[in-house]
């Protein structure tokens, strides 16, 4: 009786010796480091290592560890100060064409890492840190939008010699009136064709004929959308810039961005970071300057001064342009640019589309400078660089096509790039949440002790109350910690305060089960069955009433984890899967203990768990009392 | 160690209109208080500012308001926050029609802040500040409501498959009078009531719920054990049963939750405070409360036996009394 087949007992070593190997790590801690990897045609790899070795040197600095892993180049350094310095020598050493980036690596040893045990990664509120929720302005890029179709069919009619009488915009319409029912059909077919995403009504009001012109839902919807990513790919490039590793920037909801940068030394830096607006400009290329047709037409002028009436600058791929001052087009101008693959000969473009009056200024400037090349500089924080800069290979008005990427993610990236110039959208901060990192390691310490002062509060009242059940029942609450920390390990969970708090607040409710478990067989040996048949019915009676407990538990866990949102979230997770293996480890853990104490054993006469005496006596007479009043 | 040596069943039930009667008030009574004072909401649902300042001795909130109203900081209201050492300053936040501006706004006011508190004592440090939208609060109090109905229907209807729809009104019922009254405390005292609050409040719910479950699940037990007995004694040999179990796995919670009102700091002061608030209260109501409203409710010995096919065809350890 009691006992369990071998292969139950396997189970339980295999899950704890697992639990106990991913929980292993959040040990160890993690140490400051300094990621370096290369950008474009630079690689990070052992010629570079010793770069990197040179330059501490040089600086006459440290670092415990420096390796080689994949496409970056890790360094594990001493402390935080020594991080900082680290990452200021190795970018002035290494210059524009690596990304120098803080980061934090585990310390655990090199066989954990290789079994793909990782420690859990801390949240800001452990590790300081900010957080900014940001909010699209929506309504702005569709006013953008329909002013620019006021524009276009507005030049559009001019250039077609239809005669209207007046052109208006109410709220997101256009609305264009006409004397004649022949001019508003001509009006109809041209725009009709021009424009294809507008949809076109026309009615009849006070003797005028009214065109009344609406963006399509798909087209509003894509705008929306466009407007979005434009946004999203303008704030993670400023938030690279900042050299922090791990930065989370993602939409959240209908037109929102959450951006949260873990170990952000410097909020307002930050902040201001974030907070800053980028802008396009599109100039004629210095072409008197150059030296021939190629890429490195103005390389001598690397380290020379710009001559007059033009301005050197850097291309994002390091190549040295000289530019002239005068705008052709500013990036308010251009309504689109989108990836794409040439007709012709199937390479990448991006289709690039301005406005009316953008596409005037570059008719005639593509007119006068065909074969001559055009830069596109994005400048963020007064700081300009050089996108691309192709030839001019025809005369181009509002529509036309950049081509030479050497594959289509090139293409992609520089789309997006063209569209976060082109002033998205503006960002609205609508939650901010700024925690300095003292207050994050304190945070730590406060709900690591929290933890560890309730654990020993119930050990020892366990063990006073159940003596050996006790025993059993705080082994299985460990496993149960042992579990969920891996669990969670497991899944690189990020580990919050409220985390921390439900891991607490769930290992106080699981005990809850051994508690049931106990006291059941205390009853059940009150009412005079024999040790081993009351361990049996202990258990069994009990686990209904676990279930039963946990799922409503778990209700509300699940309802926390569907509508919470941010800290709240985190504490839902931890919440249901501590009730999970709370479940596991209070069964059958104890379980397997018991069995393996009084399992198989013919006799025993006593069980370990605290006084149970004193009813004996009074059975008889108290069910003859109760019998008595039924 | 044994705390209960209870050898006869206690008549709980003839003491149920007592019980109702303290839970009507207390009920009234939160309810009262919720709308005499409202609850003290955070940022988080009411939209708005606030940052954390930390001092190296215990901080003096007068004197605090005294330096920022000599400053010129209108509207900013110190509160003590967790620790004596930590106080939360609150900011008023204007609507701007534009979004730099007012990001520009609130962080020249903070900056304002900071400096005025740190000529007056330069222990003091900033740890943490918070802006939240209006539109944001609005959402997470709307998304509270609806974790909150959620978690009810969840429960009941998990209550009405496992027993009866009676047990399941009564058990909610119960349990959201706990809900009610813990907010009661909470704009009573003029506690924050924060987002880990609420979540505290949810867990609560389901947790205490728990109580209901094992006492309707020994009164089944027991209506198959003592067939001639009246649903009072039922209930009170159910209650009796199970009262040592309810105490002490609600002690041991009550442990933990202890150690994190204590030892948790300002973070985890209020979630902690909800927990113990909703444990004492689980504990009565679930028990004291939740078994009179069954019995009002009418449920009856068949509404056991019907859910309870399975279980009855079993052959019983235990042979029923005569």
């Amino acid at each position: 009786m009691n006992k369990y087949p071998a292969w139950k007992y396997a189970v339980i070593v295999i899950a704890l010796v697992i639990a106990f190997f991913y929980t292993l790590p959040n040990f160890f801690g993690k140490s400051p480091a300094v990621q370096v990897s290369g950008l474009r045609a630079n690689k990070a790899d052992t010629a570079l290592i010793a770069r990197v070795q040179d330059a501490l040197k040089e600086a006459s600095l440290s670092a415990t560890s420096v390796e080689l892993e994949g496409e970056t180049i890790k360094l594990k350094l001493a402390d935080a100060n020594m991080q900082l310095k680290v990452r200021d020598a190795l970018q002035a050493k290494l210059g524009e064409g690596y990304v120098v980036a803080l980061n934090q690596l585990s310390n655990s040893p090199e066989w954990l890492h290789k079994l793909g045990a990782q420690p859990m990664s801390l949240g800001l509120d452990l590790r300081g840190g900010v957080h900014y929720l940001m909010k699209v302005d929506m309504k702005f890029a569709v006013d953008k939008a329909v002013d620019r179709y006021v524009g276009d069919v507005r030049v559009l009619l001019r250039d077609k010699k239809i005669y209207h009488n007046g052109i208006s915009r109410n709220d997101d319409k256009v609305i264009v009136r006409f004397k004649e029912k022949a001019e508003l059909d001509k009006a109809i077919k041209e725009i009709g064709s021009q424009a294809p995403e507008l949809q076109l009504r026309d009615t009849q009001d006070a003797g005028d004929f009214v065109l009344t012109a609406v963006m399509r839902p798909e087209t509003l919807k894509k705008l929306q959308d466009n407007a979005l990513e434009q946004n999203i790919t303008a704030l993670r490039k400023r938030v690279n810039e900042l050299g922090v590793s791990e930065p989370i920037v993602q939409q959240q909801g209908q037109g929102r961005i959450l951006v949260q940068i873990a170990g952000c030394l410097d909020p307002a830096q930050c902040k201001e970071v974030i907070g800053r607006t980028a802008s396009l400009e599109l100039r004629l290329v210095a072409e008197d300057q150059a030296v021939g047709q190629g890429r490195d037409a103005f390389e001598r002028y690397r380290n020379e001064a710009a001559p007059f009436g033009t301005e050197k600058m850097i291309a994002s791929n390091g190549e040295v342009v000289l530019v002239k001052k005068q705008i052709v087009v500013t990036g308010d101008k251009v309504t689109d640019a989108q990836p794409g693959f040439d007709s012709q000969n199937g390479q990448p473009t991006v289709s690039v589309r301005l406005d009316a009056a953008g596409g005037r200024a570059m008719l005639q400037t593509t007119r006068e400078n065909l074969k001559k090349r055009m830069a596109m500089i994005m400048i963020e924080k007064g700081k300009p660089e050089v996108l691309t800069w192709p030839v001019i290979n025809g005369e181009f008005g509002p529509q036309f096509q950049i081509t030479g990427m050497a594959n289509p993610n090139e293409s992609k990236n520089l789309a997006l790039l063209l569209r976060a110039g082109a002033l998205a959208a503006p960002m609205e901060i609508i939650e901010e949440r700024t925690i300095g990192p003292s207050l994050g390691a304190e945070n730590i310490e406060k709900g690591m002790n929290s933890l560890l002062f309730g654990f020993a509060l119930i050990t020892i009242f366990m063990i006073a109350y159940y003596m050996l059940f006790g025993v059993i029942s705080v082994f299985a609450l460990g496993a149960n910690l042992l579990f969920l920390v891996a669990i969670l390990s497991m899944l690189q969970a990020t580990m919050t305060l409220p985390g921390i708090a439900a891991i607490a607040l769930t290992l106080g409710m699981a005990i809850d089960a051994n508690v049931l478990i106990n006291e059941r067989i205390r009853e059940e040996l009150r009412n005079g069955m024999s040790p081993q048949m009351a361990i049996q019915a202990g258990y069994d009676r009990a686990l209904d009433t676990i279930i039963d407990s946990n799922i409503t538990t778990l209700i509300a866990g699940l309802a926390l984890l569907i509508w919470g949102s941010g800290p709240v979230r985190g504490f839902a997770v931890v919440h249901c899967l501590g009730i999970v293996t709370s479940i596991f480890s209070a069964v059958m853990v104890s379980r397997g203990i018991v069995n393996l104490i009084y399992g198989g054993k013919k006799k025993v006469n006593k069980l370990l768990i605290g006084n149970v005496n004193w009813h004996k006596s009074d059975v008889s007479t108290a069910k003859a009392a109760k019998a008595a009043k039924a | 160690m044994e705390f209960f040596r209870i050898k006869k069943s206690i008549p709980f039930m003839r003491h149920a209109l007592v019980f109702n009667a303290i839970s009507f008030i207390t009920f009234l009574l939160a309810v009262f208080f919720l709308w005499y004072t409202p609850l003290h909401l955070s940022i988080e649902f009411t939209g708005g500012a606030s940052m954390e300042v930390k001092y190296d001795k215990p901080a003096n909130i007068e004197q605090i308001h005294e330096v920022l109203a000599k400053a010129g900081i209108v509207g900013a209201e110190p509160i003590k926050f967790g620790s004596a050492q930590d106080v939360l300053i609150r900011l008023p936040v204007k609507q701007m029609e534009n979004a730099e501006s007012q990001n520009a706004a609130m962080q020249k006011l903070s900056d304002a802040v900071m400096a005025a508190l740190k000529t007056a004592d330069p222990s003091a440090t900033n740890t943490k500040t918070e802006f939240v939208g209006g539109q944001v609060g609005k959402e997470l109090a709307t998304d509270g409501a609806l974790a909150l109905l959620f978690v009810c229907l969840g429960i009941v209807a998990y209550l009405a498959i496992r027993f009866e729809w009676r047990f399941a009104v009564a058990t909610i019922i119960a349990n959201l009078h706990d809900v009610v009254i813990i907010l009661g405390f909470f704009a009573f005292f003029q506690w924050e009531f924060s987002l880990p609050v609420l979540a505290a409040v949810l867990a609560v719910l389901g947790y205490s719920v728990n109580e209901s479950v094992v006492v309707f699940d020994r009164a089944r037990e027991n209506f198959r054990k003592m067939r001639k007995a009246s649903i009072e004694e039922i209930f009170d040999a159910a209650i009796t049963g199970t009262i040592s179990r309810t105490i002490i796995t609600h002690g041991t919670t009550q442990m933990m939750v202890l150690a994190m009102f204590i030892l948790g700091g300002p973070t985890l002061h209020n979630f902690a405070l909800a927990l113990t608030i909703g444990i004492c209260f689980g504990i009565y109501s679930s028990v004291l409360v939740a078994c009179p409203l069954a019995k009002y409710l009418g449920v009856s010995r068949e509404d056991f036996v019907k859910t309870d096919k399975k279980k009855e065809s079993e052959p019983e350890v235990i042979s029923a009394a005569p």
